[in-house]
């Protein structure tokens, strides 16, 4: 099919029409693909899935799928498979009820649904559990018979809302990957909403950053890491180190930063300021070097240690840098040097490692 | 684990002394602690409800004031064959026992006794007990048979004897509209004397008529209650629960001004021309008579039983998450299909425990029938208190509690048995 198999074009939400949910959102997800939308929670996403299913209506804009809007399409007849929080399975129905009733509703003949159940409950590994009353399940079980539910009647489309959100820290990651799996297998297009930004990296092609009712960023997994283009992404995608400072001279890409301190820093000039713009910048932990020689690094600084973790692989370092008294630093285990806490240390970064953000997202932190 | 543990050695603890002896020991002060907190209110429960219950229960089948009251002739009567009419030893000690019975105020009880086994007994005995007073000697027979030739029947004895066990199915049988015949055996009481299994299945009639109403009116407002934001639904609720915590005898009375011909509710049917349009269509004949019929019955009830039904209904949708019905529709499911198939039955547990509550507190109204219902509405608790507060009959009084309860008692069981106690939720 030629063109994206769901469009959003200028969509707004609003609840009490005072504020807007949603701000105009455009946004094309192509057929096949995992896209998460990833956020803290009132950050629009959730609404939005909500609206794609067909249970909010859009307050402006259109929403389009397989190329026709379907605003005015309940969504029942939007066929599409949705996996949600706490799962909720019928719970008077067995797993084999709760399988069949999308296929029922279908008027698919006795054979075709017992032949598609057995698929499905072989895709999630669940089979001789036809019987079993969802209450009768284990959190992983009902995840499986969940997702078994949204897929068995074959959709385009599966939405997922947190849906691993109630399962222990091991269940997740285990059905992380079986979802993946099953999502490469079948090559179902799925848009999958959670703010644990560890399962939108590990799942997604894409993620789309939500904050605020807007898109902050849209990219895949490895760009919204190395190269984030605000601070509020910056911030909520891994771990992050900020100096706040205004741009005192701009050189094509780059700038040089003067901190409150009146250190000098040169870092990429992703805000795209002016001399004078007030800008955050943003070092990746693992970034930064423990430096004897000073002209290795395009950016040195003195800095004093205030406490050793161990963590096994590696060590977590935090100093005081230029008045930022919480600056971590990664060290491999490996290359770790005999570290003691008050020592004074020289540490330093690339220019490409350090970027010149928004000063706004940072304040709304 | 256990029986390892007792083949192998008794688990001892540290001081030597065995495990299971130590750990009774340690948990002993816990119990007598818990004990003596629920000792008031089980005590009080006893003292107050399960022994006075249990002794108007015993009037049921127990009824000594023949035992008691005609000694001599109950010994006397155990060797008659009933074939023929009792020899002059039973009507000397019948005419001995009615003397003492007499000076002891207790020929009446006697009478009464007699009169539920044989209508007209009752004067007839104690007008016998009166002149029995005047005579001095035998044979007594002749001069018992004198006074009243009742007593030349075998009926009558025939029923003496029956009464004259302390312990009597005679009312039991009674409410069920059967008796003993003069042998012993079950009979259905005369057809014009039938009234009981009537009022039984009035009862239930009205109760389940009740029931289903509550319910249709109920749980609509249940689910607006249970959807709507908490703002709205607090002041809605208010709705619901004003008239719950008004007594039920205001609400009965306000009912019957309401209801009374050229009441509020008649005026209102005539000045919007309802009553005209009613008549015209045949549907009714003149000003519409409310009040005292089966219609004010039911309409009161509903409206006193209406929160007990929405109410449990209400916390169960509570509980029951919007997810469900999104997902039902996610899956293809209409609207009234998904309510139908997802909703709907997650919420049966409520209606059950709803409907059992009014259905059960239904069997028991008597103000509510007696005030705005006609005179064929009265329900079987009406007739509890008729027999206990006009008639003075304990015993029927007692047989109608009997098998109010256990009535009850088998709706519990079948309710059990059908859905499960554990899955009922109130709240």
């Amino acid at each position: 099919m030629a063109g994206p198999l769901v469009k959003f074009e200028r969509v707004q939400k609003s609840y009490d029409g005072l504020t807007l949910v949603v701000k105009n959102l455009n946004l094309e997800i192509p057929k096949g693909e995992f896209l998460t939308m990833l956020g803290p929670s009132g950050s629009g996403k959730t609404t939005t899935l909500m609206m794609l299913a067909g249970f909010e209506p859009a307050t402006n804009g259109e929403i389009w799928l397989s190329g026709q809007p379907v605003n005015n399409v309940p969504p029942h007849k939007r066929g599409i498979g949705m996996v949600f929080q706490n799962y909720a399975l019928f719970p008077h129905m067995t797993v084999a009820e709760n399988l069949a009733f999308p296929l029922k509703v279908r008027n698919f003949s006795k054979s075709e649904i017992d032949a598609k159940l057995k698929r499905a409950l072989d895709m999630v590994q669940l089979s001789g559990f036809e019987n079993r009353k969802p209450g009768q399940l284990s959190g992983g079980q009902q995840q499986r018979v969940a997702v078994a539910r949204a897929l068995v009647f074959e959709p385009d489309l599966v939405l997922m809302d947190e849906p691993l959100g109630a399962l222990d820290k091991q269940l997740r990651e285990q059905m992380q990957f079986e979802i993946k799996h099953i999502h490469q297998r079948l090559g179902v297009t799925v848009v999958y909403v959670t703010h644990d930004q560890t399962e939108a990296l590990t799942m997604s092609d894409r993620i789309a950053v939500f904050n605020d009712g807007e898109i902050q960023q849209l990219s895949t997994a490895e760009e919204l890491y190395d190269t984030p283009n605000n601070s509020f992404v910056a911030q909520f995608i891994g771990e992050n180190n900020r100096f706040s400072g205004q741009i005192s001279k701009v050189n094509g890409k780059q700038c040089e930063v003067t901190m409150a301190g009146g250190q000098k820093l040169r870092a990429l000039n992703i805000v795209g300021g002016t001399a004078g713009t007030r800008t955050r910048l943003s070092i990746r932990p693992e970034r930064v070097e423990i430096v004897a020689d000073s002209k290795k690094h395009a950016n040195v600084l003195p800095a004093r240690l205030h406490e050793i973790i161990f963590l096994g692989d590696h060590v977590r370092a935090r100093m005081s840098v230029a008045g930022n008294d919480d600056f971590i630093v990664k060290i491999r285990h490996n290359n770790r040097q005999e570290l003691v806490a008050g020592d004074e240390v020289k540490i330093g970064w690339h220019i490409e490692d350090c970027r010149a953000l928004d000063e706004i997202g940072a304040t709304r932190q | 684990m256990a029986l390892i543990l007792e083949d192998v050695q008794v688990m001892r603890a540290a001081d030597g002394t065995p495990l299971k002896l130590k750990l009774a020991r340690s948990m002993r002060r816990q119990q007598l602690k818990s004990l003596a907190l629920i000792a008031p209110l089980f005590l009080f429960i006893v003292i107050s409800f399960l022994v006075p219950i249990l002794m108007m229960l015993r009037n049921a089948f127990y009824d000594p004031d023949i035992h008691d009251n005609l000694p001599q002739t109950l010994v006397e009567i155990s060797h008659w064959d009933g074939k023929d009419v009792p020899n002059e030893d039973t009507f000397a000690a019948f005419a001995a026992d009615m003397k003492l019975a007499q000076k002891a105020k207790q020929a009446a009880l006697v009478g009464k006794r007699l009169n539920y086994e044989i209508p007209t007994l009752k004067s007839k005995t104690t007008v016998t007990a009166r002149k029995l007073e005047a005579i001095e000697h035998g044979p007594w027979k002749e001069a018992l048979i004198g006074l009243d030739p009742v007593w030349g029947e075998n009926e009558t004895w025939a029923a003496i004897k029956r009464a004259s066990s302390v312990y009597t199915p005679f009312y039991l049988l009674n409410v069920i509209d059967m008796k003993q015949g003069a042998d012993g055996s079950l009979q259905q009481t005369a057809p014009e004397r039938q009234i009981y299994r009537a009022i039984l299945l009035r009862t239930f009639g009205i109760s389940t008529l009740v029931t289903l109403l509550t319910l249709i009116l109920g749980y609509p407002v249940a689910h607006l209650l249970a959807t709507t934001p908490q703002r709205t639904a607090s002041i809605l609720m208010i709705f619901v629960l004003l008239p719950f915590w008004t007594s039920l005898l205001v609400r009965t009375t306000a009912w019957s001004i309401l209801l009374q011909d050229g009441g509020a509710i008649t005026q209102l049917l005539s000045v919007t021309g309802i009553s005209k349009l009613l008549n015209f269509l045949g549907l009714l004949h003149g000003e519409p008579a409310l009040f005292k019929t089966r219609l004010a019955t039911v309409l009161a009830m509903t409206h006193i039983q209406l929160p007990f039904t929405l109410l449990p209904i209400y916390s169960v949708m509570k509980t029951i998450s919007p997810n469900y019905m999104r997902a039902a529709r996610s899956l293809g499911a209409t609207p009234a299909y998904a309510y139908w198939s997802v909703y709907i039955p997650q919420t049966l547990p409520g209606v059950a425990a709803g409907c059992l509550l009014t259905f059960i507190l239904s069997l028991g109204y008597y103000i509510t029938p007696a005030l705005v219902g006609g005179p064929t509405d009265n329900m079987i608790a009406g007739f509890i208190d008729t027999a206990m507060n006009s008639e003075n009959n304990w015993g029927k009084a007692a047989a109608l509690g009997t098998i109010l309860l256990t009535a009850t008692l088998i709706l519990y069981y079948v309710y059990n048995k059908l859905i499960g106690i554990d899955k009922m939720k109130l709240g």
